[in-house]
């Protein structure tokens, strides 16, 4: 069997991005720059499912809202940064979070419908919770401006890969499978409830 | 087919070998050919000044040429002055700055909100200013900081208009939204530098 070209690159690019002898001045435990924000979003599967549920949904509204709403979250979110940064105090940021999966994946699972500004408002809020938890335990970065360009790119990341899922929204399978998805969201939400609770 | 592999697969080649990891090089400053291109070197190399020129040159691009001229001459004319005349400005100010502008610039083109030329051209002057003193404010770019400050005010010459030409003539609408789209993400970027700045504030800029 021959290699596909696209495995190659992936390969090649892997190879290439992992990190081996950029290690100058580098503390253990300190936010660093790009990668380090890049990574920070993806490293909790409670965010994960929260903003791909936010492209899922977006595609299942299709426009304005299938932009409108990955727009409006990382906006939020980056709002809610700031004042994790800040250190105002926003209770239950946790149980905030757990309950974004709970009601983005009832909403995929349901085809739920409400009007733009609803949709907006909804997932505003969820991203403002967030954003505040990702940025309450933020240490000081020693490029905060690569560091808040990679945190912002990945969690837009997140969103286009809940977007490309929803592009098989338009054949039936699709529609059902992007259901499923609703509900692995929500299950993976009540988890996340089920934790913060105990 | 055969030629498309061979093509991607030399392609990823030089990926690679650009992007391979090797000595750390910290600290390097120069590219060794000459101040010129260390400006344009340091330019291409800073996302936090490539970033939101590209940003501005979309949404001069999304809202008219008139604007796109307007901001051309603005962001370069700023970027002289700030890097020869303001540089001596505390960093702290130039970094609230430069999260400010980042939240107008990529609010503006998320909104898609058009203003006339003067306003763009102001925005891009004080963007220009804020990033040209900021990238003299720290250290000694080259032998010779003039030469440097003309590679830069190249480089941004010439990356705004590629930019502008992006979304200038295009009505797809796709493009519009990814320019718009990304007009967001720099706008919470600035959002959340200004987070680090209030929380950290020297520790950061």
């Amino acid at each position: 069997m021959k290699p596909s070209p696209a495995l190659l690159v992936a390969a090649m690019l892997a190879v290439a991005f992992a990190p081996d002898a950029v290690c100058a001045h580098v503390v253990k435990g300190e936010a660093i720059g790009f990668v380090s924000g890049f990574l920070h979003p993806v490293s909790g599967a409670d965010h994960v499912i929260a903003m791909v549920a936010v492209g899922l949904w977006g595609a299942q509204l299709e426009s304005p809202a299938i932009w409108a709403l990955p727009v409006t979250f990382p906006l939020v979110m980056a709002f809610g940064g700031l004042l994790g940064l800040v250190g105002v105090p926003l209770p239950a940021s946790e149980l905030a979070i757990a309950l974004s999966g709970v009601c983005l994946g009832a909403v995929v699972l349901t085809q739920f419908r409400p009007p733009l500004w609803v949709a907006a408002l909804l997932v505003g809020t969820f991203g403002l919770f967030h954003g505040y938890a990702h940025g309450a335990e933020l240490p000081a970065a020693q490029n905060a401006i690569l560091y808040s360009l990679g945190f912002v790119l990945a969690t837009g990341l997140l969103h286009a890969a809940g977007i490309a899922i929803g592009a098989l929204h338009r054949w039936t399978w699709g529609r059902n499978f992007m259901r499923v998805a609703g509900a692995l969201v929500m299950g993976g939400g009540l988890y996340f409830l089920w934790g913060a609770l105990t | 087919m055969k030629r498309l592999r061979l093509i991607i697969t030399g392609l990823s080649g030089a990926i690679l070998m650009i992007l391979a990891p090797a000595a750390a090089q910290a600290h390097l400053v120069a590219t060794g050919l000459g101040p010129v291109y260390d400006g344009i070197a340091h330019f291409g190399l800073s996302p936090e000044d490539f970033l939101p020129v590209i940003a501005l040159g979309f949404y001069a691009g999304l809202t008219g040429a008139g604007q796109g001229r307007a901001a051309l001459a603005g962001v370069t004319l700023g970027w002289l002055i700030g890097g020869a005349a303001v540089a001596g400005l505390p960093p702290l100010v130039l970094s609230v700055a430069t999260a400010a502008l980042y939240l107008v610039i990529g609010g503006l083109l998320a909104a898609k909100r058009a203003l006339q030329a003067a306003p763009v051209a102001a925005l891009g002057f004080a963007l220009g200013v804020a990033r040209g003193a900021a990238d003299f404010a720290g250290a000694l770019l080259g032998a010779d900081p003039a030469l440097t400050l003309a590679g830069m005010a190249i480089a941004v010459f010439a990356v705004l208009p590629l930019a502008a030409s992006v979304t200038l003539p295009m009505r797809r609408t796709w493009i519009i939204v990814a320019a718009r789209v990304s007009g967001s993400w720099l706008a919470a970027l600035g959002i959340l530098f200004a987070g680090w700045l209030l929380r950290f504030g020297k520790a950061v800029q």
